[in-house]
């Protein structure tokens, strides 16, 4: 912020071209599918080609069974993340902003991010029995902590000279907050999310294979029985695809929310 | 190009203000410093960062203070801006004790501090909409402040997209736009190149001639601190305390000239000395 750039110099995105990054991208794919066909042929512990996988994929898709697990999954992500997100962003600006918070929060969040969540999945059945809550909670847990935390740090984070600059300009501490902290944190909750996110859905499928009636995990431990192993590939790709739409879909709001961001 | 005015009188401060600079001795005191100290922990030990100071600014004049590293300037400024508390004496503006910041001193920082998420306009219009301006007189005022700077054809621009010396105009900007009765600038051009900055001494100089208003400035630049005031404070550290007054006894306007003329030089040489030989 410091540096004087030359006028109206918007610094590139990226340095390379995005075309020949895209370029380099397909050619990795390309490699990678050129391996497993190789890895096929040579039949190794039984393991299905591409070609196998995809002829399975248009079954589990023409009979509607993907998309009954595909959305179970993405529905207990999606509500897990977004109670987990909403109780986070305000406890870390609570953490950030009060020095009794902070001292009141703090050991607990310390103390449960050394748990990993998936470490509570028996005590949240034992408590919350085995329907859609404890994996609902589970998730919840998961992404509260990684977004507490980055909320906490981008509240802290904010440059002092701005908040000395809305106090002479006559702001009082709601309106440094409202017009000041927040903006400022803002990516620091959006790369919050993003973890959280991630953290979400890595903890779903994990969650889902004890007891769940549908959804990918459940898939997949019901194909692991029959030996299906081309079902499994198929909710594999689905959930790393997903996970992937997901995470870009976060990106995109966090470029349209932070472009003021000077970027390197 | 007025002074941008606040609304419905809420910071009568203007009166008397249009018979233009006086000259030099001042009358009315506008910043009072009254034998004020200062001091804090500094990494576990105690700090003075301002001992026993007693400094008067008077209505419409230009002080520039200089001193090394440690003197405590920016200290001083902070307890006029009201960022810093006095641990001892009483800091006065327009004769009242200073109790915490407010929109009738203006802060311009070394650092710019503009807000990035906000383009120039609505930076500048960041202490209007606080004082809940209506917004009709909010646009005029920027229109003003950012006329008074050169900065219109860029109100809409982000932070980032500007060059250092046009994030400190649009800084500028943000304090006019407040009206405020004394400019308090902690090393405003310490970060810009001397080409920048020159044009900037310019500036300042011009509006100063139009609203005359008080300007308490810190810098490391002799010439620059020469240039620009009608007397020129030199500090010195451990502690902080006042040094030396060198009255500038050179009229306004000021100009290229002026700077290359041997009175200039001469001040520049007694200001040069009592920086760098304070023994």
């Amino acid at each position: 912020m410091m540096t004087a750039a030359p006028p109206s110099a918007v610094a590139p995105r990226r340095r390379r071209a995005p075309g020949s990054l895209l370029g380099l991208n397909l050619l990795a794919v390309a490699l990678g599918l050129g391996l497993w066909i190789a890895l096929a042929a040579l039949h190794i512990a039984g393991l299905p080609g591409p070609l196998a996988v995809l002829q399975r994929a248009v079954e589990l898709v023409a009979s509607g069974a993907l998309f009954v697990d595909t959305w179970a999954s993405v529905r207990r992500v999606l509500i897990g993340f977004a109670i987990g997100t909403l109780l986070a962003v305000p406890a870390g600006f609570l953490m950030g902003w009060y020095g009794w918070a902070r001292g009141l929060l703090e050991p607990y969040i310390q103390f449960f991010r050394t748990i990993p969540p998936l470490a509570m999945i028996p005590l949240a059945i034992v408590f919350l029995g085995i329907g859609e809550v404890p994996r609902v909670f589970v998730i919840t847990l998961a992404s509260f902590l990684v977004s507490v935390i980055s909320t906490y740090q981008g509240v802290i984070g904010v440059d002092r000279v701005l908040i000395n600059a809305a106090r002479t300009l006559g702001a009082g501490d709601a309106v440094i907050f409202r017009r000041v902290v927040v903006p400022a944190s803002m990516p620091f909750i959006l790369v919050g999310m993003r973890t959280g996110l991630g953290a979400a859905w890595s903890t779903l499928v994990a969650a889902e294979l004890i007891a769940a009636q549908e959804g990918l995990g459940h898939r997949m431990q019901q194909a692991q029985v029959y030996y299906d192993l081309e079902t499994i590939f198929v909710a594999l790709i689905t959930i790393g695809l997903t996970g992937m739409a997901m995470d870009r879909l976060l990106l995109a709001i966090d470029k349209r929310l932070t472009v003021w961001q000077e970027r390197r | 190009m007025s002074p941008a005015r606040p609304p419905e009188g809420a910071r009568s401060l203007s009166e008397g203000r249009a018979a233009g600079p006086r000259e030099h001795p001042f009358s009315t005191p506008k910043i009072e410093f009254d034998d004020v100290s200062c001091s804090f922990e500094l990494k576990g030990e105690p700090f003075t960062a301002v001992n026993r100071l007693t400094l008067t600014v008077d209505d419409g004049e230009i002080v520039t203070l200089v001193g090394p590293s440690g003197c405590g300037k920016s200290t001083l400024m902070n307890m006029a801006a009201g960022l810093q508390d006095p641990s001892g004496g009483e800091v006065r503006v327009d004769g009242r004790e200073v109790h915490g910041p407010g929109p009738d001193r203006g802060v311009i920082f070394q650092q710019y501090a503009l807000f990035p998420w906000l383009t120039v306009r609505e930076n500048v219009a960041f202490g209007l909409e606080v004082a809940k301006v209506p917004r009709t007189q909010i646009d005029d005022t920027v229109q003003r402040c950012l006329r008074l700077v050169g900065l219109e054809a860029f109100a809409d621009a982000l932070p980032k997209t500007l060059s250092g010396g046009m994030k400190q105009r649009c800084a500028i900007a943000r304090a006019y736009a407040m009206d405020p009765k004394v400019l308090l600038m902690d090393e405003p051009f310490g970060a810009l190149d001397a080409l920048t900055r020159v044009t900037l001494q310019d500036q300042l100089l011009d509006t100063w001639r139009q609203d005359a208003r008080t300007i308490m400035f810190i810098t490391h630049d002799v010439e620059e601190a020469v240039y620009l005031a009608h007397r020129v404070v030199v500090m010195a550290a451990r502690p902080g305390r006042l040094f030396k007054v060198i009255p500038v006894d050179l009229p306004y306007p000021r100009t290229e000239a002026m700077r290359l003329s041997a009175q200039f030089l001469q001040i520049r040489n007694e200001v040069w000395d009592a920086v760098y030989h304070q023994h």
